[in-house]
């Protein structure tokens, strides 16, 4: 499932990006915060009083802002054999 | 002469690099700007554990060396020695935050591979402990085979420990490489980072997680936003009713220096010139300092505390809509301090497009420099009285008067955006830091900052307009026994006049173009050049004297008069100093001269519409 469906408060592994859809700049961005293949995410909040919301996601230790548009590229699973409370910095799956 | 050794503080964004910066040297700091960039240089002074000195340097925060903006890019070309006007710094200090460790410590490791004498600070152990984090700097240090000393900037706890590192890793002048590790691929890094973050670790315990407690109330969607609004207002409110106090103090060091300058001249010139020139002048711009300082104390926390980047989430959807992101929220936010450092904030912002849409349009944010003449007219127009709720009815007009700005600011981004800036809207993505205590120090820092800078303008810029605009008022003067006003004849009245051909369709007297032609060096020089102008207008009748300006205003101007001044000031680009960075940002007169143009119009426009619908309405 894309990340923009995952249900806030709920951890998941990212399997795969589409780089491609993304810019150079947002691409790197998002890999020096720690968002890659086999990291770990949960959503925390939405804007969305004020027009369609960014999203707040925490990643290991950070939280980070994105758009909807980069949730999108983000292809994430959620499966028996994520633990429920993923310690932070956790191996990749 | 040799010069003391560089050393440079590194480290991503939210480390608190700027705090430790700040707790080393203290008030030795001095701001510049790197040579043909924009970035601000901040460096400072320190002294070694062995009482060397040294000379540091806070780099602006950077998540990899692999740039995405102009900021980023300098911190990458000084660590290489690549920087022009900077040297090769002796040693580096890496500012990692001790409960971010894993991403911190992969920036750590690039760093490294730098080869340079480099010291990690661990810092906001404090922080880490409130997360239920327990680290091991020994153990991290013994991995990487350089010094990591735990800091606590904002307490100043660890800072001799540091110093003592340096100080034997400073050595006399020559840079002592240390020897360059192969280098990594970037998931090398990141993997090589989880490892040495998890050794580092000794223990942790489920954390408190006190940020996304609060980020349930920040963040939510309905409570958010009203809590970001609720934040502004009170704000707003605070500028008028906690400056009272202070600014009746300042008001009684003027009119005493004011009544000792008339006890010590005679009648004439001389007097005319202390007295309706320097004290009143300056003295009017001086007494604003209280509330510039409030409005700067409330922009300071909001950065410091970590709200300003929930405020940038809250507004990322009303900004997506006219094609901005987020992000632009906060270079527009500080813009309300002043539009100078507003659009230098801006640099942050990659995308080009995006960038000079924010330029274009921090001008119309309103800036601490609007507040004098906002607070004079208001002060003199907007009865000090409450409204439903026990509201301010000053305070809410000065908040409407931002909101205008505001609103107009929109307007013309989501125009800009379809027509000179077109392009693919910008996304929005940003690390949210942990809420955090700002340190009394660091505001007080910054606040003094703010008064040196305000008090240089007042004693520059401003003296200089007023004395130019005293000297223009006072000649020719009028003959023996004419009943002219002695301001109608001299020579500033007979140019205002003429001016006064194109501003008075839109409501405005003579007396209000005179003070337009200096305000375009800044826009409280507009209240220094009315206070002027009505001094030597009131020449030596002894009522008149008395009369502060807002009397004086009232006495001259029409209320509708008054309200198409305001509105003119929402938006009339009125400073030398923002068209200057505008042009330094830009790299040219193009953008700055468009920018001067669509506000011009932007505010007759406005100041028309005021005007003639006050008139309508019978105010």
């Amino acid at each position: 499932m894309r990340l923009d469906l995952l249900p806030p408060g709920r951890a998941a592994y990212i399997d795969r990006i589409e780089w491609d859809s993304l810019s150079l700049g947002e691409a790197q961005r998002l890999r020096e915060f720690g968002i890659d293949e086999g990291s770990t995410i949960e959503t925390l909040h939405r804007g969305g009083l004020l027009g369609r919301g960014a999203l707040a996601c925490q990643v290991g230790r950070m939280t980070i802002a994105m758009r909807r548009e980069h949730a999108l590229a983000i292809h994430v699973r959620t499966g028996p054999d994520t633990p429920p409370q993923p310690a932070p910095g956790a191996p990749a799956a | 002469m040799t010069a003391n050794p560089l050393v440079a503080l590194i480290g991503n964004p939210n480390a608190g690099k700027s705090a430790l910066f700040n707790a080393l040297t203290g008030a030795r700091q001095k701001l510049g700007n790197y040579p043909g960039v924009t970035v601000e240089r901040k460096s400072g002074r320190a002294a070694l554990a062995d009482g060397r000195p040294i000379e540091l340097v806070d780099l602006p925060g950077t998540y990899s060396l692999t740039p995405t903006s102009p900021d980023e890019q300098v911190t990458r070309d000084v660590v290489l020695g690549k920087q022009a006007g900077e040297r090769l710094p002796d040693a580096l200090i890496i500012v990692a935050d001790a409960s971010n460790l894993e991403n911190h410590l992969r920036f750590a490791l690039e760093v490294l591979d730098l080869g340079l004498p480099t010291i990690i600070a661990l810092n906001m152990v404090d922080l880490a402990a409130r997360d239920g984090l327990e680290l091991s700097p020994d153990a991290l240090s013994a991995a990487l085979g350089v010094p990591v000393v735990s800091t606590v900037a904002v307490r100043k706890r660890g800072l001799e420990h540091l110093l003592g590192a340096l100080t034997l890793l400073v050595g006399e002048g020559a840079v002592a490489l240390r020897p360059k590790p192969a280098p990594m691929s970037f998931t090398e890094r990141r993997d090589w980072a989880r490892k040495l973050a998890r050794a580092t670790i000794v223990s942790e315990t489920p954390s408190r997680r006190l940020t996304h407690a609060v980020d349930k109330v920040a963040l939510h969607p309905v409570i958010g936003p009203i809590l970001l609004f609720a934040l502004l207002f009170v704000m707003f409110q605070a500028v008028f009713s906690w400056s009272a106090a202070p600014t009746e103090l300042i008001e009684g060091w003027f009119s005493t220096l004011s009544d000792i300058a008339t006890g010590n001249t005679q009648p004439g010139y001389l007097r005319s010139f202390l007295v309706d020139g320097v004290i009143n002048g300056v003295g009017s711009v001086v007494v604003l300092l209280p509330q510039i300082l409030i409005l700067f104390f409330f922009i300071l926390m909001l950065e410091a505390t970590g709200y300003m980047t929930r405020a940038a989430f809250i507004m990322d959807g009303l900004m997506a809509r006219v094609g901005l992101s987020g992000r632009a929220f906060i270079p527009l936010l500080s813009s309300f301090a002043c539009a100078v450092p507003g659009i230098m904030a801006t640099r942050s912002i990659s995308d080009p497009k995006d960038r000079l849409t924010t330029i274009l349009i921090a001008p119309m944010m309103t800036c601490s420099a609007r507040l004098p003449v906002y607070a004079v007219i208001i002060g003199a127009f907007i009865p000090a009285r409450t409204v439903a709720g026990g509201i301010g009815l000053q305070g809410l007009v000065l908040f409407c008067l931002y909101v205008g700005g505001i609103v107009g600011a929109m307007l013309a981004a989501l125009v800009l955006r379809r027509t000179v800036a077109k392009g693919k809207s910008s996304g929005f993505l940003m690390e949210m830091p942990k809420y955090q205590w700002p340190s009394v120090t660091d505001i007080l820092l910054g606040l003094w900052q703010r008064a040196v800078i305000f008090l240089k303008r007042a004693g520059t810029i401003i003296f200089t307009s007023t004395i130019i605009l005293w000297t223009l008022l006072s000649f020719p003067k009028p003959p023996e026994g004419s009943t002219e006003s002695p301001v109608s004849y001299s020579a500033a009245g007979r140019i205002a006049s003429g001016l006064n051909v194109i501003m008075a369709p839109v409501g405005f007297n003579r007396d209000i173009s005179l003070a337009l032609i200096p305000a375009m060096a800044a826009r409280e020089v507009a209240v220094s050049a009315l206070a002027t102008t009505y001094s030597i207008d009131a020449g030596d009748d002894e009522g008149r004297v008395e009369q502060s300006l807002g009397e004086r205003l009232k006495g001259n101007w029409s209320l509708p008069t008054a309200l198409a001044f305001l509105a003119w000031f929402v938006f009339a680009p009125q400073c030398i100093s923002t068209i200057a960075v505008t042009r330094r940002e830009t790299n040219g007169w193009k953008w700055p001269g468009f920018m001067v143009g669509y506000l011009f119009a932007l505010a007759y426009i406005a100041a028309g519409v005021t005007y003639w619908t006050a008139v309508a309405a019978g105010l």
